[in-house]
């Protein structure tokens, strides 16, 4: 029986440690020679020694006092930037409006998160793994500089006391961080450092925590991989295999070496690339190229062909070779229990979804023999580093890498297999000599290459008791595994044949601790398609089944959906505890009952990644298409670091959610992707967004993430809501069709 | 060939085949990287530049197209626009890629209609994807901006 971890109310969530374990489990694969060593020391193995100074690898102080953070995670829009520095600032009592921050280097022996074990960003871990890092490295500092005026006005350093960058003594003496600089850095810095009591926190928790970066981001300043132009730089593009698994079988390049700009044409693992001066010269060298492609391995089954199979293995009529089904949550006996009427079926379909960032994957490379260097949005550095060292051949720590800002995530830059940034490894080490090769693909490279959210099917079945509530629970998912799509991921993610992102949300939810007998197992079919988290995991499918499947059988008890939710959470105990709270914070907010003019109210509760969000959305449907118009957001993530930022997470991470679940879905024809751009793969505009208003449940717990938990209730609060207007159940996303 | 463009108020000469989207114009000769690629095909409005006043979509317009045009691009707004500032102060930016794009097609939105309804907005807005989801904030920020670009009017 496979129980998930997030009710052990564990930073990392459930999520965080399924991807920690991923790159422990990458660490050790590639480290596998060096028995001994911790994951850290293997992919920082060959990183250059290196100064930080007197502060520390996370605090740079100019001669003028003014304080830099060093980020060691990706800010790709999640505002981490803000809250990272914003937990420095508190403990140090610097001067926040001075306050900088930028991204730290690739280097995993300082800079590793601490709940991976090795560098990268992801699982909604950012503030969770920083918090005791930075609030030490931020009142050590402070401590240096007490320490240094205490010495230079000769008082007791328990008298000197410091605010916004400024330390002073009662006697009037006051100096700033600039003043004290020099002799700050010779002091030793303190073994242990008392952390401020979070009451007297001055910083945290106040509107006073915005952005660093929106000045940049709104004058065109911010830098992103695009913008790289380095001397001497080549572009590249590569012509991909039209389907999954293809491969090239020949090429002929005679014109397309004819286009003037065009540098070189070659075979690299993934197709053919074509490196020219600029983008231009470079795509219309791709466009004149002929390849002849093997597809004797690649996907050829069309989207609904293999959906149509995952409805035979959920019904058991299709037993695939390569793999078996695999109980994860078991309890009670549940044989026979589902034979009679008073049982709730319900099936649910879910597409392949694109990340579609707004700025496509990129990566600029520079190769000498065995030297490497990447600029571009690094999300894994840590797996970057080893699968660059692997085609360079040399250690992953040596690999330099200068991290940008990404233009969008939500996963994508993080993949297990390290796409884009080995295309763009395998271009610069065929050109050589370091010179800078810029990898662009464009939107449509971008959008065929897989990586998506996995294709799921749901098929569920609930035994109602006499009270109206759940007395048997039987579950079957059908889903892609991507940590099963590599044997060293799979050494480390899966266990018992469990893949914990397909099925997080589903394992450990309080509705299954409510139930007396469960029956919850998963089948992973394999396909060449690739796959890949996708912002909020296997809740992107798991939140809106459990959601839906709540209030089909509060209609069926004819009890109040929100009154459903309430006893299943009081049944459940500690494992409903936070769930009863964010609802009943999101009902009071928004209201709840009957609408005028055919709007009507939808709810769901869901708990990824640490934290617990609820939301009741308003929607209706308007000329055939379901419209949300306000979303009452209620969020539990620990304490509150960046409370403006939370709520910017909650409006983003309820926006990509909204939009997956109205329009998103990526279809396959004989294995290709028939979506290509946003003509064709519809994602939500202006005039489609909702209002989002987010209430931010008080907690002194330690910080959860924000970034991924908004996301998926939604995409559950949505079809309730049509639910309540129609009485008719949603089984398939999108729920428009294209 | 050899065309002479001008761009926010500077002729600028650049080698290009006059079939070349302004966009990579803009950006691969240029160096001017404010203007952002994001689809190719004016779907996204990333690339949203003004020629002469009006908002266009730079990854479909030909460089050979633009003539004596006048070129404005988010560099060209000096970050000094009433836009840029209450984009700061409403934090509108997450992972910020698509703001030059929402700037300058709100720039051209508040150029022709200083105070705009929600329709106004919805109307020209709709053009410029933005996959975090600022939407709300993109906005509030523009019916800020609005306000304060009547007071510098009156001034």
């Amino acid at each position: 029986m496979y129980i998930a971890p997030e009710k052990t109310r564990t930073p990392s969530g459930g999520q965080g440690a399924s991807r920690r374990e991923l790159i422990v489990g990458a660490a050790l694969v590639g480290g596998s020679l060096l028995v001994g060593c911790s994951p850290a020391d293997i992919m920082g193995a060959g990183a250059p020694k290196t100064d930080f100074g007197a502060f520390g690898p996370f605090i740079k102080i100019d001669a003028d006092g003014a304080v830099t953070v060093m980020n060691k995670h990706q800010e790709m829009g999640q505002g981490n930037h803000a809250g990272l520095s914003a937990i420095v600032a508190e403990e140090m009592d610097a001067d926040w409006s001075t306050v900088k921050v930028q991204h730290a280097a690739a280097n995993a022996k300082v800079y590793a998160n601490s709940l991976m074990g090795v560098q990268g960003t992801g699982g909604s871990t950012a503030i969770a793994n920083s918090w005791m890092q930075l609030r030490t490295a931020g009142a050590t500092a402070r401590a240096m500089f007490v320490q240094a005026a205490a010495d230079a006005w000769k008082v007791p350093a328990a008298e000197v006391t410091v605010k916004d960058g400024v330390v002073s003594h009662a006697s009037g003496k006051s100096a700033q961080f600039g003043d004290l600089l020099a002799d700050a850095a010779k002091v030793t810095p303190p073994k242990s450092v008392k952390l401020k009591d979070p009451k007297d926190f001055t910083l945290i928790g106040t509107e006073r925590v915005r952005r660093k970066d929106s000045l940049a981001k709104a004058t065109g300043q911010a830098r992103y991989t695009q913008d790289v132009y380095l001397p001497d730089m080549l572009t590249a593009v590569v012509a991909h295999a039209p389907r999954f698994g293809g491969k090239v079988k020949s090429f002929d390049d005679t014109a397309a070496r004819k286009v003037p700009g065009v540098v070189d044409v070659f075979a690299i693992a993934t197709g053919v690339a074509v490196v020219a001066n600029g983008v231009y010269a470079a795509r219309k060298g791709r466009e004149a190229l002929k390849v002849e492609w093997d597809d004797a391995k690649a996907e050829s089954r069309s989207s609904a062909e293999m959906l149509a199979d995952y409805h035979r293995i959920a019904r058991g009529e299709l037993t695939p070779s390569d793999d078996k089904w695999a109980p994860f949550t078991t309890k009670g006996d549940a044989t026979g229990q589902f034979d009679g009427t008073d049982v709730l079926h319900a099936t649910y379909d879910f597409p392949y979804l694109a990340h579609a960032t707004m700025e496509p994957m990129n990566c600029v490379a520079q190769v000498d023999g065995s030297k490497c260097k990447l600029t571009y949005g690094a999300q894994g550095h840590s797996l970057d580093q080893m699968a660059a060292a692997m085609v360079v051949v040399n250690l992953p720590g040596a690999i330099e890498i200068e991290t940008l800002f990404a233009g969008g995530s939500f996963g994508r830059r993080s993949s297990w297999d390290s796409d884009y940034v080995v295309e763009a490894v395998q271009i610069a080490k065929h050109v050589g000599r370091f010179r800078p090769v810029k990898l662009v693909w464009t939107r449509e490279d971008d959008m065929t290459a897989g990586h998506y959210r996995p294709m799921a099917h749901h098929a569920v079945a609930v035994k109602v008791g006499k009270d109206g509530y759940p007395a048997a629970w039987r579950h079957r998912v059908v889903v892609q595994s991507f940590a099963k799509a590599s044997p060293m991921m799979a050494s480390m993610m899966v266990k018992n044949n469990v893949d914990s992102t397909t099925v997080e949300g589903t394992a450990g939810s309080p509705y299954l601790a409510a139930t007396p007998v469960v029956d919850a197992q998963v089948f992973t079919p394999h396909s060449p398609v690739t796959t890949l988290w996708w912002r909020s995991v296997g809740a992107t499918h798991t939140a809106p089944v459990m959601e839906h499947t709540i209030d089909q059988l509060a209609a069926r008890a004819k009890i109040d959906p929100v009154e459903y939710r309430r006893e299943l959470y009081r049944r459940a105990g500690e494992a409903g505890a936070r769930h009863l709270a964010v609802l009943n914070l999101a009902v009071e907010k928004a209201g709840w009952g009957t609408l005028e003019d055919g709007w009507t109210r939808g709810v769901a509760v869901h708990e990824s990644f640490g934290s617990v969000v609820a939301n009741v959305c308003e929607a209706k449907v308007i000329d055939g298409e379901p419209r949300v118009r306000k979303v009452t957001v209620a969020v539990d993530c620990g304490i509150a670091i960046a409370p403006n930022q939370i709520a910017a997470q909650m409006e983003g991470g309820t926006c990509y959610g909204l939009s997956a679940a109205l329009f998103g879905q990526v279809t396959l024809d004989k294995g290709r992707p028939q979506q290509t751009n946003f003509d064709t793969y519809r994602v939500l505009r202006q005039n489609e967004a909702p209002q989002v208003e987010t209430w931010i449940v008080p907690s002194a717990h330690p910080p959860s993430g924000v970034g991924e938990p908004g996301t998926p209730v939604i995409m559950a609060s949505l079809p309730n809501a049509l639910f309540a207007a129609t009485g008719k159940p949603v089984s398939s996303f999108p729920l428009v069709k294209a | 060939m050899s065309i002479e463009l001008e761009i926010n108020g500077v002729k600028r000469q650049v080698a290009a085949e006059a079939d070349t989207p302004l966009l990579w114009v803009l950006r691969d000769e240029l160096h001017m990287t404010g203007t952002k690629y994001g689809c190719g095909v004016a779907q996204c409005g990333a690339c949203t530049v003004h020629l002469d006043g009006q908002p266009v979509r730079s990854c479909q317009t030909p460089v050979g197209s633009v003539g004596a045009g006048k070129i404005t691009t988010i560099e060209g707004l000096g970050g000094t626009h009433p836009l840029q500032a209450s984009w700061v102060k409403h934090d509108v930016p997450q992972c910020g890629y698509c703001q030059s794009g929402q700037i300058m097609s709100a720039a051209a939105l508040l150029a022709a209609t200083p105070k705009p309804t929600d329709a106004d907005i919805d109307a020209a807005m709709s053009g410029n994807l933005c996959r975090c989801g600022a939407y709300q904030r993109i906005r509030a920020a523009i019916k800020d901006a609005s306000g304060e670009l009547a007071v510098t009017a009156k001034a």
